[in-house]
């Protein structure tokens, strides 16, 4: 095997492969989010009857993960490879499989498992099956078929495929830290890039972050989204549930939430964000 | 007669699915077979992570012919039922034959052969499915009513004798064809039938049957841990069997500094994350070793593999350990005071509520004496809390003076202690990442603090039994407060009338009730059950609530003890029993008599007499025999009502000694005298003075045995 990949050739190596199996290359979202399937060429794109596939890198960001840069395994903000297939092809694991040959990951010298994972995201109103895979015990992606969003039926169901990043690239590198991850094939280590930026947003999330204007601008999100809704403007409708999501993430690092309240705050998120999607079924004349 | 073989590929099946989905295709299968009047010499079935398999032996090539009759309209009956009828059946009508009035059609089906049959069948199964959950995929759904499957289907081999059985679903058509394993075999495989299938498989890196998969994982793990023991976990050795087609079980190691946590920490990591094996040494301590099944037989031998697990593992116990260390800065009391954050039911108010209550549950249970002191005083539980102490926790405590008082303290001391601490751990850090830890960890933060052995034990087992055939706590300290955790959460739940209904039990009431009811029973605990419930300010409906819900799962529990519910229907109609021990004790009494043919024969007796008094519509309470009698007693009635005489006041004082055997002795004595009763007189007899007397004689001896439990509630 030659050299393993760096984290900005693995990138590029699942871009090329994924184009050469028909994908859009899209850019990440320009939001906060704490996944690569709220990015709206997943969730929205997920719903009604047109094809679609596409693939990006989407950072996500989990205000709670955050460890000041001191645990080599857990960050605050780090990224996803997102690939979403409409409707899911016949072949979808042996494609999958074939990308993590591509990275360098051979299945006669490595353990490759499908172990049941269902997923579901209360904060969507979507659920799906499938596995996490793992690889050697590690688990390097979440493969889910769509089977609702937003509340809706998918018509039909797409696969989509989450690999994480920094895992994948620590595995291939037999690296410990993620900050010694090589970032490029010139010594520029991912500490050097990020590490800086997770000691400081960990103090934000935790410490700095002011909740009552926190508050404030869910209230604010929330009242916007259903401003757009109203205008029947589902996209810009969705950037603001996207928005709410993130605050109340926020929010909770900052523990102000208490468990009562958090099942309260989710339903609006979920509302939010099913009153987007329902949007858009209207809006491109799509039946539930 | 030929076999059938069918196999429905699919993407990897959970595993915890494919016991279940055996049985399953084995149960629809017979039911389609029973319904075209078919039978199958063996049905078997398999599963592996990717395909559902089931053969079956010496299928009849055809169904059989069958002449059916079908009984129509009566032949008076209007034209239009005849024509009705006649449309169904596809007959006309000088086909029927007509018999006792009725119309009869009789209808011949010829046979079918079997192949077509089952291209029929199959389809409906998989339709007809009960996977736990299933879903849909591909083009098809683009309509909801796409067929369903566990996860994406990929190919269907059926086979009967050596021939395809034509059919198609979801798109797939049935074929010979199939995969090997995923990695060791991608490419097609051809079955010839049922007698090779097995075997062409296994040519291919598949093991068909998981027993044979499990039995390669035990042996592995065995023969891997080399000089060590395997934890063994049978449990663990399924899911690895329904996750892997061509298992190959490898031994990896740890970091010994991670044995500084808690046993319970390790393990539940490397088996509820990894599905890993734990390793023992020769002192039965654990061992840094892990066992892991691969489902390849590596190029490098595994090497890469254990390299990979161990990484894998390593970051997990760094994450558990950093956790450990940082629950342990912390003492318990400091933690307990964080209850007050955490809600317990927005009705019910947090756990810091919980837990005063709990303490004057349970200081009450023992300064009642409910909870005495035994003078075997926990010694066992002493030991044990001791010995599962890791090396950390065991050098803190003679630093430290114990806070639990020494020797002398009190069962009401330790008791309070206890409470206080038991919950403490449920905002540790550790039970925050592994919530099935609370208490175990809780007892290891204890000990590693000095509280009294009594107390830890106490706080480490006060969730126990979590199931029947879970331990029983019988340590007072404990049962103190595991009794109290449990009856305030069973009278805080009925007190806002949160009852469990059908298969909602949210709060697991049904478990709590179970758990309660078994701690009782260990220890013979006097509890005055309605004076608590009134202490704990339930009403009488929800008294009355809570003790048909006792009954209900005092029922569940001695069935498999083989206590018999409907003589705990015959006790607990008499109302009023207030003390489990004591209710449990004459029901076991009564059990032992009505085994016997003297308690057969008696309660025979009884039932006689009770239908007569009921068909008599007799309702006083037989006393009428104690009026002066207008006519000389038959010998037998004579007889009888001695019996009574002798054995009314014998079964009462036994009764209130709680000799439950001896009161069922003394009734006993009764049947002699009762069967001679009805041998010799007619109850009904015409003169009614003799009448009344003997329906009053009837009356008391029902009366009599009444006093020990309500025969009527008695099956048989």
């Amino acid at each position: 095997m030659s050299a393993p990949l760096s984290f900005q050739r693995l990138i590029l190596t699942l871009h090329d492969y994924w184009s050469d199996r028909g994908c859009l290359i899209l850019q990440p979202y320009d939001m906060e989010m704490g996944a690569g399937t709220f990015h709206p060429a997943t969730t929205l794109r997920a719903l009604g009857p047109d094809p679609w596939a596409a693939a990006y890198v989407q950072p996500s960001r989990r205000p709670t993960d955050g460890r000041y840069g001191e645990n080599p395994n857990r960050l605050g903000h780090y990224y996803q490879y997102q690939v979403i297939l409409k409707p899911s092809p016949p072949d979808l694991q042996d494609l999958y499989l074939g990308s993590l040959t591509a990275i360098g990951i051979d299945p006669l010298l490595h353990d490759i498992r499908f172990v049941e994972d269902d997923w579901e995201s209360p904060t969507l109103g979507a659920w799906g099956l499938g596995w996490e895979v793992w690889c050697d015990g590690m688990e390097v992606t979440q493969f889910t078929y769509f089977q609702q969003l937003g509340g809706y039926d998918c018509k039909p169901v797409a696969g989509e495929l989450t690999y994480g990043l920094e895992r994948l690239a620590m595995y291939i590198q037999g690296v410990d830290s993620v900050y010694d991850l090589a970032f490029n094939d010139a010594g520029v280590t991912y500490g050097a890039v990020f590490l800086e930026y997770e000691k400081q947003f960990s103090a934000y999330n935790f410490e700095v972050a002011g909740t009552d204007s926190l508050s404030d601008r869910f209230r604010q999100a929330s009242d916007e989204a259903h401003r757009c809704i109203e205008a029947k403007l589902p996209l810009p409708a969705y950037d603001q549930a996207i928005k709410a999501s993130h605050i109340f993430n926020t929010l909770q690092a900052r523990g102000v939430i208490s468990v009562a309240e958090r099942a309260a705050y989710i339903g609006r998120v979920r509302d939010l964000a099913k009153g987007a999607c329902a949007s858009w079924m209207e809006k491109n004349g799509w039946a539930a | 007669m030929p076999d059938f073989l069918l196999e429905l590929r699919s993407e990897e099946i959970p595993a915890r699915m494919q016991a279940r989905a055996c049985a399953d295709l084995a149960r629809l299968f017979t039911e389609q077979l029973t319904a075209a009047g078919l039978a199958a010499e063996a049905i078997e079935t398999h599963a592996t992570p990717r395909r559902l398999a089931l053969i079956a032996r010496g299928l009849p090539a055809e169904t059989a012919a069958v002449s059916e009759e079908l009984k129509g309209p009566r032949a008076n009956a209007p034209p239009q039922a005849l024509d009705g009828f006649l449309r169904k059946i596809g007959l006309s009508s000088d086909q029927l034959v007509e018999r006792d009035g009725i119309l009869f059609a009789i209808v011949d089906r010829p046979g079918r052969p079997t192949a077509a049959l089952l291209a029929e069948a199959i389809p409906a199964i998989v339709r007809a499915f009960p996977w736990p959950k299933s879903m849909r995929w591909g083009a098809a759904s683009a309509s909801t009513e796409s067929p369903r499957w566990v996860r994406p289907l990929q190919g269907i081999v059926a086979l009967f004798g050596e021939e395809i059985v034509n059919f198609e679903i979801a798109g797939i058509a049935s074929g010979a064809a199939t995969v090997g394993h995923r990695f060791h075999h991608p490419g097609i495989i051809t079955i010839g039938g049922a007698h090779d299938y097995a075997e062409k498989l296994r040519a291919c890196h598949v093991i068909l049957d998981a027993t044979e998969r499990a039995a390669i994982i035990v042996d592995g793990a065995r023969a891997a841990a080399a000089g060590l023991t395997l934890v063994e976990d049978e449990a663990l050795v399924a899911e690895n069997a329904g996750l892997t087609e061509w298992p190959i079980p490898l031994l990896g190691r740890f970091d010994p500094a991670f044995l500084d946590v808690p046993a319970e920490v390790i393990q539940l990591t490397m088996r509820t994350n990894q599905k890993y094996f734990g390793c023992t040494d020769g002192d039965g301590s654990l061992a840094p070793n892990f066992i892991c099944t691969a489902n390849i037989e590596a190029t490098d031998g595994g090497a890469a593999i254990v390299a990979g697990n161990e990484r894998v593992l390593s970051a997990r116990l760094a994450d558990a350990k950093f956790f450990w260390e940082q629950d342990l800065k912390i003492p318990l009391e400091e933690q307990a005071a964080k209850l007050d954050q955490i809600v317990f039911h927005e009705k019910l108010g947090t756990l810091a509520d919980k837990v005063d209550r709990v303490a004057k549950l349970a200081t009450w249970l023992v300064e009642e004496g409910i909870v005495k002191p035994s003078p075997l005083e926990g010694e066992g539980r002493v030991r044990d809390a001791q010995k599962t102490l890791p090396a950390a926790d065991a050098a803190d405590p003679s630093s430290r003076p114990s806070p639990s008082g020494g020797e002398s303290a009190s069962l009401v001391d330790l008791t309070t202690r206890a409470v206080r601490l038991c919950k403490a751990d449920l905002v540790t850090q550790v039970v925050g990442e592994f919530p099935e830890l609370q208490g175990i960890i809780g007892g290891h933060l204890s000990a590693a603090q000095g509280e009294d052995p009594r107390v830890t034990a106490a706080i480490r087992d006060h969730y126990k039994p979590v199931g029947q055939g879970d331990e029983v706590p019988t340590a007072p300290v404990t049962v103190a407060v595991s009794l109290a955790d449990k009856l305030d959460t069973l009278t805080s739940f009925f007190g806002i009338e949160e009852y469990p209904t059908g298969s909602r039990d949210p709060f697991a009431l049904r478990r709590a009730m179970l758990g309660a009811i078994s701690i009782i029973l260990a220890s013979k605990l006097r509890l005055p059950i309605t004076s608590m419930c009134k202490d704990a300010g339930l009403d009488a409906g929800q008294a009355a609530w809570f003790l048909d819900f006792l009954d209900d799962r005092l029922k569940v529990q001695q069935r498999e003890a083989g206590v018999r519910h409907d003589l705990i229907d015959a006790v607990s109609a008499l109302g009023g029993e207030d003390d489990l021990v004591r209710f449990l004790a004459r029901v076991k009494a009564l059990q032992a008599f009505v085994e016997t043919t003297q308690g057969r024969d008696l309660l025979a007796g009884y039932k006689r007499a009770a239908n007569i008094l009921k068909k008599e519509g007799y309702n006083s309470e037989g006393e009428g025999c104690e009026k002066q009698l207008s006519y000389t007693l038959e010998p037998v009635e004579a007889a009888l009502q001695t019996a009574l005489d002798s054995a009314e006041p014998k079964a009462q004082a036994a009764i209130e000694a709680e000799n439950f055997e001896e009161a069922m002795a003394a009734l006993a004595s009764l049947r002699g005298p009762v069967d001679a009763f009805f041998e010799n007189v007619t109850v009904n007899d015409p003169d009614p003075a003799k009448r009344e007397a003997r329906l009053a004689l009837l009356a008391r001896m029902r009366d009599a045995v009444h006093r020990m439990a309500d025969f009527s509630k008695i099956e048989g």
